[in-house]
């Protein structure tokens, strides 16, 4: 059953990747940008984990942790550039 | 049993992050395009990594748990990142859709 | 004596369980070696970060705290499904709304609880706290009337929050 849901659940990422990325080239704002930066990278651990799944690895675990925490840095360092307009104090 | 649980896991949390995207693709202004990956999304996250860690604790025969910080890290950093993104925002003046109500005055 | 050495050597137990726990997942094992390196890193990590940390704070109700977790992770799931109901509705039904909530919880640890816990249950983000930490500005994708939410936020989240971070 595994096997048969994968490619549908590899479809339905895919397509949710492609949804943030035009909003991200549409925008209109910075924020909405940023929002959808952050949306794609969680959309990027989830095809990652799946990915691993898939190929029956558990290397793939360290990747989705470093993109889940660079991520987290990324949107908060935008956001306080956008709050403060530096990033460090 | 423990494959049609693992199907269902991964389905519902592809389905959920698309509902997320979804959100964010069509909602008119950004505080309501907020709503969308900061709750879908993580849950959807959250079950295809819990499918993560049942494949991999039966499969190998070795209890692995390690997918558990990516779920918890993702659900402590969502709401931070949510509220500075709003916070930006506010700072920055970006419109709400008009009838949007406010007790502001 | 014996006292004051150990909180000396241990300032934070929470904290360091927490950090052993992560270690062993992080390294996904339970061998001997690395429950010894863990317990080490538990207790020097709090020691040397302890001045990023003014205020110490005090847990006073942990059992109030572990149902509080339960009642947000089932929130967090009925939340989830509220809201991709209402994104696969249409766009015009919605009626967003801006909202100040006065806060009764004064410590800043409860107050960073329950603004996460706002974000992350039915259709509201916490979107700014004014300077004087009295007002929290939530944004709603949905809300039919406003004063219905504020009640529900105040009586199911801030309750009990106050209860666990009484004085600290």
């Amino acid at each position: 059953m595994l096997e048969t849901i994968m490619p549908f659940a590899f479809a339905l990422l895919a397509f949710s990747v492609l949804l943030g990325f035009i909003r991200l080239v549409k925008g209109p704002s910075l924020p909405d940008r940023i929002l959808a930066l952050d949306t794609l990278y969680i959309n990027a651990i989830a095809l990652v984990v799946l990915l691993g799944m898939h190929l029956d690895t558990t290397l793939y675990f360290e990747a989705a942790l470093i993109i889940a925490v660079m991520g987290f840095v990324g949107t908060i360092a935008l956001s306080k550039y956008l709050l403060r307009g530096d990033i460090m104090e | 049993m423990l494959d049609w649980i693992l199907a269902g896991l991964v389905l519902l949390g592809a389905v959920f992050t698309l509902i997320g995207s979804i959100g964010l693709y069509k909602l008119p202004d950004f505080y309501m395009r907020l709503h969308g990956p900061t709750k879908a999304t993580t849950l959807g996250v959250g079950s295809i990594l819990m499918a993560s860690v049942l494949y991999f604790s039966f499969t190998t025969e070795s209890v692995s748990l390690h997918e558990i910080l990516v779920t918890l890290f993702l659900f402590i950093t969502a709401p931070v990142s949510a509220h500075l993104m709003a916070k930006s925002a506010l700072h920055i003046k970006i419109r709400q859709v008009e009838h949007t109500q406010s007790d502001q005055e | 004596m014996f006292n004051i050495t150990l909180n000396k050597i241990l300032p934070n137990p929470i904290l360091s369980l927490i950090l052993w726990i992560i270690w062993l997942l992080l390294n996904n094992t339970v061998a001997a070696g690395h429950i010894v390196l863990g317990l080490i890193f538990a207790i020097l990590i709090p020691m040397w970060t302890a001045s990023f940390r003014p205020e110490n704070v005090r847990v006073k109700a942990p059992l109030t705290l572990f149902k509080y977790f339960g009642i947000v992770l089932w929130d967090i799931v009925i939340a989830n499904l509220m809201v991709a109901k209402l994104i696969m509705g249409r766009n015009d039904k919605l009626m967003p709304a801006f909202f100040r909530i006065e806060l009764d919880i004064q410590t800043p640890l409860g107050i960073s609880f329950l603004a996460n816990t706002i974000s992350l249950t039915p259709g509201t983000v916490s979107c700014d706290l004014t300077k004087d930490r009295r007002y929290l500005l939530v944004h709603a994708l949905h809300a039919e009337d406003s004063s219905e939410i504020i009640k529900q936020i105040k009586q199911r989240y801030e309750t009990p929050l106050i209860k666990v971070f009484a004085s600290c």
